[in-house]
């Protein structure tokens, strides 16, 4: 186990560095001066782009910018974004707030359609089995747009429930509608997989011996069943949470909310490689992380995987 | 000039004076004294490019907050009329070259420190100073000894060699007189002079900007307007308050501004409806299809002109595009009235004079190539020698220019059979990237909005040769001499009058063509009882009242 957790975080590094630098290096190569557009219909003065160029080095190579780059960031530099912010700012204010809405997505996704799943894994080809096939199939053909403005009209605008964006504070109250929005699509695939998973293992033997021990069948269910049908939703969920993270910008965009989806959007059409990267770092640390924590999730729902 | 990326939002004026927010509960429009002085509004905002320096400002997101938190020595009225002397006590000049500036005695920064002439030519010689890159450094290009403290890139940015370091720091046309009192020697007779002075690039800034980084200055900045910074969250929101020792002409009647910063045109507006949002300045050009936010907003919906004027530029460097007969040609032979009702539901109208008629010492309806007239345009067409191959028109299709563009050129090949489109280049950035670089290979889509209200604005940068904003490098002697000749007039009526017999020859030459004046769509919430908006049409914040 021990041995195992090494070689995975080492894997980490190259996986790392190979990541940053293309990364680094499409933002780069995207079409478009960085100082074409920022001052309106007027050229930018040559003083203006000559000061700014050495300042950020954009002079240099690409190879030479990485290198400086990462120079900094292992020295915990992000480093600055062409309109002078820290970029460092930036990621400690949108995480936490792009992480606050992921959880929420992530347990509205676990419970709607973990409990969807086993009802109808259960009960299948029932009436509860049908609606839910039909509405999760309604909310797989939905884009995430079309949910988050009906929602946000219906709810904030038309109703006035709630309101249409979320406010500087965060509270957790304000986020369960972006957060439905963002799990929307999640939630009819958690339930899919959770309904095969509980039917296919139904008919397992184990559970037919725990049936015939005479055990009460909440036991059966909750202990016998759920637990060995986890392993698929659990995979889905885990990096699910890596991808509505990365996912969140159409969301973020909607309600308005700072968060990293707006940021590296942003930085993308300014041409602010080291804003990308410093995001997208951070965001591939929680994919690996999430990988990681998922297999050893595994080990711990079936006994029978092992890991050396 | 401030035009956003985007381009749509930018832009504004209300010729129609003083705008009253109606229907409202007190009949008479008037706000609620108590309810204003302590009150608060929330109005949309977009995240400001730059750190908050006034010189270092070109872009809206931050020039909004920049003209809310500094006044200058004169200042734009809101009905778009000529500038009146806000900070300036007076300002006096017996040739137009040579200025005394008087400012008055005892107003203050947001820090408690006096505004000082000092403080004036400080931030002056600081802007021009090349080696600290501010953008707007060439607004001091009239003022003695410029050409000293700025100093070009022989071969360019992208070439191998620097610029020169200049030769002085200091502007050698600007004296301090004593505390109030400063002289300005321009380096010829200029009687726009006075008037660019209201512009942000001219705000006076505080001893301890100079202590300082910019950047780290303008992350708090310290103005002289009549609201003081407080707070400055990225990407969320901007918060100024009420400040309480402000003496001049207009204070604030409401006390706190959170300007809230949006990613999403649609969110905002979305705010906006359910009253979550105070005061949005240009609604989305989603909401104006089919009149809807008029439905959405009832009289909630504010509707203004605004002194900005859309154009086609043409590549004149492209050899295709150097007869000024086919180029009349094309303009003759687009239908603006139809654009105007059919794409934009009337809220533009169609252009028919070259410098925007809102703007002092403009004419009205002196642009003879902005007729619709098929006939002429075909005959011009065959005297030019007709066009061949295709001709390709540009926009940058990040914003919302593929509806008018697209109708532009299906005109130009319905009407005179030329094999015209219409081409989106996917960034604004891309866009001007080719631009600037003069590679562009067809007619293009240009915005102004003037710096300073004066028709100078809209002739020097634009047609001048070697004009800041003369893209299409055109250039006619005739023109430069006529525009030289009425920028040195002695009097601003005589400049008006030369500048209008330059727009004539430009009128000959047709170097680009005005399509259609903005207009602006603003709403406000229920809790607004009283706004104007301001010569650019922006929310003058001076004026709210709850």
């Amino acid at each position: 186990m021990g041995r195992y957790l090494l070689r995975r975080l080492l894997q980490l590094v190259p996986v790392f560095i190979g990541t940053t630098f293309l990364i680094y290096w499409l933002v780069w190569a995207v079409p478009g001066d960085p100082f074409a557009g920022k001052c309106g219909e007027r050229r930018c003065p040559d003083q203006y782009i000559a000061f700014m160029t050495e300042k950020y080095h954009l002079d240099q190579n690409v190879f030479v910018q990485y290198g400086n780059y990462m120079k900094n960031l292992l020295q915990g530099d992000f480093g600055q974004t062409f309109s002078q912010r820290d970029i460092g700012d930036i990621i400690a204010t949108a995480y936490p707030n792009t992480l606050k809405l992921a959880l929420v997505a992530l347990v509205i996704e676990a419970v709607i359609g973990l409990g969807a799943g086993v009802l109808t894994g259960l009960r299948r080809n029932g009436f509860l089995d049908n609606l839910v096939l039909i509405s999760t199939l309604f909310l797989i053909a939905l884009p995430v747009f079309v949910v988050g403005f009906v929602l946000q009209w219906l709810l904030g605008v038309q109703w006035q429930i709630i309101k249409p964006t979320v406010s500087s504070e965060m509270r957790w109250s304000e986020l369960i509608v972006p957060g439905f929005v963002l799990g929307s699509a999640s939630v009819a695939y958690i339930a899919r997989v959770a309904r095969t998973s509980i039917a296919e293992n139904r008919r397992a033997d184990y559970v037919r011996t725990a049936i015939a021990k005479g055990l009460p069948m909440r036991r059966v269910v909750g202990v016998h069943l759920l637990r060995n049908s986890l392993i698929p939703v659990v995979t889905l969920l885990g990096t699910d949470l890596g991808a509505l993270m990365g996912g969140a910008i159409v969301t973020e965009g909607i309600f308005g909310i700072n968060g990293i989806g707006r940021a590296v959007y942003r930085a993308i059409v300014t041409k602010e490689s080291a804003t990308v990267v410093g995001i997208v770092v951070v965001l591939v640390l929680v994919y690996l992380v999430m990988n990681l924590v998922v297999d050893l999730l595994y080990a711990a729902l079936d006994p029978r995987i092992r890991y050396e | 000039m401030r035009v956003s990326k985007r381009a749509t939002s930018a832009i504004a004026l209300s010729a129609a004076a003083a705008l009253v927010a109606t229907g409202c509960s007190s009949g008479d429009g008037d706000g609620d004294a108590a309810a204003s002085k302590d009150g608060a509004i929330t109005v949309h905002g977009v995240q400001p490019e730059n750190p908050l320096v006034p010189s270092n400002t070109t872009e809206t997101g931050g020039g909004k907050v920049v003209d809310w938190l500094w006044t200058g020595l004169v200042e734009y009225p809101n009905d778009g009329g000529a500038p009146r002397n806000a900070l300036a006590e007076s300002i006096d000049t017996k040739d137009s070259k040579v200025f005394t500036i008087k400012i008055k005695k005892g107003t203050k920064f947001h820090d408690g420190t006096e505004v000082k002439s000092k403080n004036f030519v400080d931030a002056w010689n600081w802007a021009a100073y090349s080696p600290n890159g501010a953008q707007n450094g060439s607004f001091f290009a009239d003022i003695q000894g410029f050409d000293q403290t700025y100093t070009s890139d022989p071969d360019g940015p992208d070439g191998p060699q620097k610029a020169p370091a200049p030769k002085a720091d200091k502007l050698s046309g600007l004296k301090v007189v004593d505390e109030q009192t400063f002289e300005v020697t321009l380096a010829a007779p200029t009687a726009v002079f006075p008037t660019k002075l209201g512009y942000s690039a001219f705000m006076p800034l505080p001893d301890v900007f100079f202590t300082q980084k910019p950047e780290e200055f303008g992350k708090k900045p310290i103005g002289n307007g009549p609201v003081k910074f407080v707070s400055w969250e990225d990407n969320v929101v901007i918060k100024l308050t009420r400040f309480d020792d402000y003496n001049l002409r207009d204070k604030m009647k409401i006390k706190d501004v959170d300007v809230k910063l949006y990613q999403d045109e649609t969110a905002a507006y979305a705010d906006l409806l359910a009253n979550n949002l105070d005061f949005m300045e240009v609604v989305p050009t989603s909401a104006l299809a089919g009149d809807k936010w008029k439905a959405d907003l009832g009289d909630r919906g504010l509707s203004t002109v605004t002194p900005s004027t859309a154009l086609i530029s043409f590549p004149i460097y492209d050899k295709r595009f150097q007869n000024p007969k086919l180029r009349r040609a094309i303009s003759l032979a687009i239908n603006r009235q139809d654009i105007s009702d059919k794409i934009f539901f009337g809220t533009r109208k169609p252009a028919d004079s070259w410098a925007n008629p809102l703007t002092p010492g403009a004419k009205p309806g002196n642009c003879t190539a902005c007729k619709f007239d098929v006939a002429t345009a075909k005959t011009l067409l065959a005297e030019a020698g007709g066009f061949t191959g295709e001709m390709v028109f540009y926009y940058n299709a990040d914003s919302s220019h593929k509806g008018w563009m697209d109708a532009v050129a299906q005109q130009v090949k319905t009407n005179l059979g030329i094999n015209a489109r219409a081409e989106g280049v996917p960034t604004f950035a891309v866009f001007r990237q080719a631009v600037n670089a003069h590679t562009m290979k067809g007619p293009y889509r240009a915005a102004w909005q003037q710096d300073y209200p004066d028709v100078e604005n809209w002739v020097n940068p634009l047609y001048v040769t070697g004009g800041s904003s003369n893209d299409g490098l055109y250039s006619n002697p005739e023109v430069d001499a006529l525009a030289k000749q009425a920028s040195s007039a002695p009097s601003l009526e005589a400049s008006h009058e030369a500048f209008s017999k330059a727009v004539e020859k430009v009128d000959q030459d047709v170097p680009s063509i005005p399509i259609y004046f903005y207009g602006q769509q603003s709403g406000h919430s229920e809790k607004i009882k009283k706004l104007e908006l301001n010569n650019v049409g922006e929310v003058d914040i001076t004026s709210v009242e709850l």
